[in-house]
């Protein structure tokens, strides 16, 4: 097997509130491959964004690992993860909050490269922009405008290239699409696969929604209040999930065709726990339609179920 | 035939701004009858909460207008009806939930006066003891306890403050609920509770629904007539099976919003968007609306705007399946009109 190109081994952050302890991420391992697509899902709270942002530091994990091409990439230096950032960079979810609204497009995308000092003439640095801005799909005309001026798609199109802006290998896309309406959010997807066969990127692909991710990934990692609970292959994961809580998430997707009409769907109570000062066991146990008493005995470990099939659940 | 609920004939809705007129819907016909919910799909800026809107007479004072057309509910005209009126239309004939649970609600007072405060409007209880009576049973049936009524909305969760705005617009079992995009900001999971919750709660009360939404899967689920919306105008509807039939006999638009969608059942490697953006309404195209994204534009589309075109109830706005539908006849403007 090829030595995956980012990888974490035990990755934990807690942030410190008022009330204790919160555990934001707590303990997750998932190797991504060169070339291919983990896809991250899970509800409001689980985690996701902050495991984004702990993989390309942009946030400072508590403990754990984070291996990229085998080196443990937290415990470089800030001049030498100056270096590493060329190669990882992140798209946000948010395009109307992540553009800084008194820049103009080519300042936005040249802001990475002045940054970085990968190029220095201006005249190759405003190549360079429009050489991104046609990668993207945004005309040239755009090039001085500001992002105010632009509709959700196209300022998600400027995220992207400012994304791609230093050649990255990896990209942690965080929730890129959900704040855009379906026609659009089908063009962006379709970039973000198309921009993946040409250089060959690596995504790590946060989101809520099943459906998107199932499109997009090769790997899927369900994360339940800040661990992983199940992951597998998309096509495993979605063909035979495991986990009661996969379950749950996928029954609860709304199908756009009739045939789940009026059958009646497996509803799961109650909502997330606080991820504050959590009690030991699995997380799920409170909402699970098959807890039972040694699910809040003890943690429960990640067991590979078949290969490369992970989950953790006494089930199994 | 059952009894009609709702009727907007030839709707036209406009927002005037400082620099320009923002046609937002543009000859608008719906119907509900009573007791069914209607799925009202569309894209950001389709005109679908202005619609909505316009129905409770809530657009934005000097900002919005109706210029045009007629909006009936039961016996009564919406559009000269008189703000005295509208007041005692809203919350007990129509209520509306609104997208955003955690704006909606008053953050100063707590969720049961909130309740209280509709029903002390609508109904005459004689005693305290009666509202907070009724109060405690909105809360029961929306599946929280009557317990919390003295707790305040950030005590809540995002799908607890959605039932309890629901609670609030069910207060007076009005006969139509217009639920605009109302489990949008929820998680899948807390959706999928909200939504069998609503949908219990309709038949309970025999409420008829207009659900805005752009998730074509939870139209699927819910609603029994659906009417897909573009650049202000109904450009095709029918009945639940009708649209989600999975044939070819669609408005382009309609086909384009479920190319876009990501199956979970079959793998495909690529999408097919509709290409382009929704039309600037300050400046809408000529003809069809549709015809700068559409894929089957002919000559025709961009001079003269489809007539609707109606065959067993499903009706299309298109000159393309115009001549391609045989079961399909043109809509007389007889035929229209509010008799």
């Amino acid at each position: 097997m090829n030595t995956p190109l980012i990888q974490t081994q035990d990755l934990k952050k807690y942030f410190r509130t008022p009330g204790g302890l919160l555990h934001a991420v707590d303990g997750v391992n998932f190797a991504v491959e060169k070339g291919k697509t983990l896809g991250v899902v899970g509800e409001s709270g689980c985690g996701k964004s902050t495991l984004g942002r702990l993989v390309i530091r942009l946030l400072e994990a508590t403990e754990g690992k984070v291996l990229y091409n085998g080196e443990n990439i937290l415990s470089y230096s800030d001049e030498k993860m100056l270096e590493m950032r060329k190669k990882m960079q992140i798209i946000f979810q948010d395009p109307y909050a992540s553009l800084n609204p008194r820049m103009t497009v080519s300042e936005i995308i040249a802001e990475p490269v002045k940054v970085c000092r990968t190029l220095t003439k201006p005249d190759d640095i405003l190549e360079k922009v429009y050489e991104l801005m046609e990668t993207v799909g945004l005309a040239d005309r755009f090039v001085n405008t500001y992002p105010h001026e632009l509709d959700g798609g196209r300022r998600q199109r400027i995220g992207i290239a400012r994304a791609l802006a230093l050649d990255p290998e990896f990209i942690v896309c965080d929730e890129p699409v959900s704040a855009l309406d379906v026609s659009i959010q089908a063009q962006v997807l379709n970039l973000l696969m198309d921009l993946q066969e040409e250089r060959g990127l690596t995504y790590m692909f946060i989101t809520h929604n099943l459906s998107v991710v199932k499109h997009i990934s090769s790997g899927i990692v369900v994360m339940y209040l800040g661990q992983c609970v199940e992951s597998a292959l998309s096509d495993e994961l979605f063909d035979d999930p495991k986990h009661p809580y996969t379950n749950a998430l996928l029954s609860a997707i709304p199908v756009p065709n009739l045939s789940r009409r009026n059958k009646r769907r497996e509803v799961i109570r109650g909502e997330v726990t606080s991820p504050i000062n959590p009690k030991p066991g699995c997380r799920f146990a409170v909402r699970c339609p098959y807890a039972k008493p040694e699910c809040t005995a003890e943690d429960i470990p990640l067991k590979e179920i078949s290969k490369g099939h992970f989950v953790s659940c006494v089930l199994y | 035939m059952e009894e009609k609920l709702l009727e907007i004939r030839d709707l036209h809705v406009e927002y005037i701004t400082d620099d320009a007129r923002v046609f937002a819907v543009n000859g608008l016909d719906l119907d509900v009858k009573k007791g069914e919910t209607l799925g009202l799909v569309g894209e950001t800026g389709a005109g679908k909460t202005t619609t909505a809107l316009s129905i409770l007479r809530l657009l934005p004072e000097r900002v919005g207008r109706i210029t045009r057309g007629t909006i009936r509910l039961g016996e009564r005209d919406i559009i000269k009806a008189s703000e005295g009126d509208m007041l005692q239309i809203r919350g007990e004939v129509v209520s509306m939930i609104f997208q955003d649970p955690m704006t909606s609600l008053n953050p100063v007072h707590t969720v049961g006066d909130q309740v209280a405060e509709v029903l002390d409007l609508h109904k005459k209880y004689k005693t305290r003891e009666a509202v907070e009576a009724r109060v405690d049973e909105i809360l029961r049936l929306v599946g929280l306890s009557a317990e919390r009524k003295k707790e305040y909305p950030h005590q809540f969760s995002g799908g607890m403050k959605q039932r309890i705005v629901i609670a609030i617009a069910l207060a007076c079992e009005p006969q139509l609920l217009l639920a605009d995009e109302p489990t949008t900001a929820l998680d899948v999971t807390i959706q999928a509770q909200v939504l069998s919750m609503m949908k219990e709660l309709k038949e309970k009360l025999d409420t008829a629904m207009i659900l805005i939404t752009h998730d074509l899967g939870v139209v699927a689920e819910t609603c029994d007539r659906v009417a897909v919306m573009y650049a202000g105008e109904i450009i095709e509807s029918g009945s639940v099976e009708q649209i989600f039939d999975g044939g070819e006999n669609h408005h382009p638009y309609t086909l384009g919003l479920f190319g876009s969608l990501p199956d979970l059942t079959h793998k495909t490697r690529r999408l097919n968007p509709i290409e382009g953006l929704m039309p600037d309404p300050t400046d809408l195209p000529g003809g069809c609306r549709f015809h700068t994204r559409c894929p089957k534009c002919m000559e025709i589309c961009r001079s003269e705007k489809p007539g609707a075109i109606i065959g067993d109830g499903h009706m299309l706005k298109c000159h393309f399946l115009e001549s391609r539908l045989p079961g399909f006849s043109k809509l007389s403007a007889e035929s229209v009109t509010y008799k």
